[in-house]
């Protein structure tokens, strides 16, 4: 005699449940579990999140949402777009600018985040994805400056070239290739900015925001006695 | 050739000191936003109306074996 089906989800009060022997049970609940209840997108933060310190992780988000829609009308109009018309010029100016904020936003939140030690608390994984965020932002807008296509990224991809051919980077991106450059830009690293930074993103809702040095987080202490 | 095109027409205005070599424009950005970075510490919050105790503890604190 066969084993008894189960029970549809609704039967079982809508709650993630043992995922059992399949694949789509398991990711089910793998993601029902990756933050806690509540957390993923909360009401209410610790009292010490009341600080504008606390402002420049959701800046730089803010700020990588326009960068991104920016990104994709500059994509649908082209080059000859924005560069000749008033509208093209306004799209561009806005990507770039967002661009700036989001850099600088995100520079800002590092060191934030660095004087604060935010690796604490079992933060070292979203430590590390903050890090990545910030390196693959920066060759983002490397492959960005190599896509204007005027004078300004010729100049740059022609000294780029010599300096990635020293540390052997040239045999994997040349520079002085604009298609290569722009697919890079605009599908390569926007897809891994996005992953590193929805991954950053999680873990800061799975392990909380970080407190202060000299906030009391019982979480912490717990698992620091427990390491020790 | 336009003199604003000519390769001896200056790129901007820069600061060298020893090693040290950037434009001017990018030391003051660097500077206001290390102005920011202070600013950022020292002014504080405006307070929001829903002044609940804060909440420290997470629900994945019974599972201590997650990265």
């Amino acid at each position: 005699m066969s084993a008894a089906p189960p029970a549809p989800l609704a039967h079982r009060g809508g709650q993630p449940t043992d995922g059992g022997s399949t694949w789509t049970g398991r990711l089910r609940d793998r993601i029902a579990h990756t933050v806690p209840p509540g957390q993923a997108l909360p009401d209410r933060q610790p009292a010490y999140v009341d600080s504008w310190i606390y402002v420049f992780g959701v800046a730089t988000l803010a700020a990588l949402v326009v960068v991104v829609g920016t990104g994709i009308l500059l994509a649908i109009g082209g080059a000859a777009w924005w560069h000749t018309s008033s509208l093209g010029h306004f799209v561009n100016s806005l990507h770039l600018w967002s661009v700036e904020l989001f850099m600088a936003a995100m520079v800002i939140h590092l060191w934030g985040k660095f004087w604060m030690a935010a690796w604490r608390g079992r933060r070292t994984l979203t430590w590390v994805t903050g890090i990545l965020a910030f390196l693959t932002s920066i060759g983002t807008a490397f492959t960005g400056y190599l896509s204007q296509t005027n004078l300004d990224s010729q100049w740059i991809s022609t000294q780029a070239k010599n300096g990635l051919n020293a540390v052997g980077v040239g045999a994997y991106l040349n520079v002085l290739n604009p298609g290569q450059t722009l697919l890079w830009h605009i599908v390569l690293m926007p897809i891994a900015v996005g992953i590193i930074a929805l991954a950053h993103i999680v873990l800061v809702r799975r392990h909380g925001v970080v407190p202060p040095l000299d906030a009391v987080d019982p979480r912490a202490d717990r698992a620091e006695a427990v390491e020790r | 050739m336009h003199p604003a095109l000519s390769a001896s027409s200056p790129a901007g205005n820069y600061l060298d000191w020893g090693v040290i070599h950037i434009s001017y424009t990018n030391l003051g950005i660097i500077a206001v936003m290390l102005l920011l970075f202070v600013l950022a510490l020292l002014l504080p919050f405006p307070k929001a109306t829903d002044l609940r105790p804060a909440r420290v503890e997470r629900a994945d604190d019974e599972r201590e074996d997650r990265p």
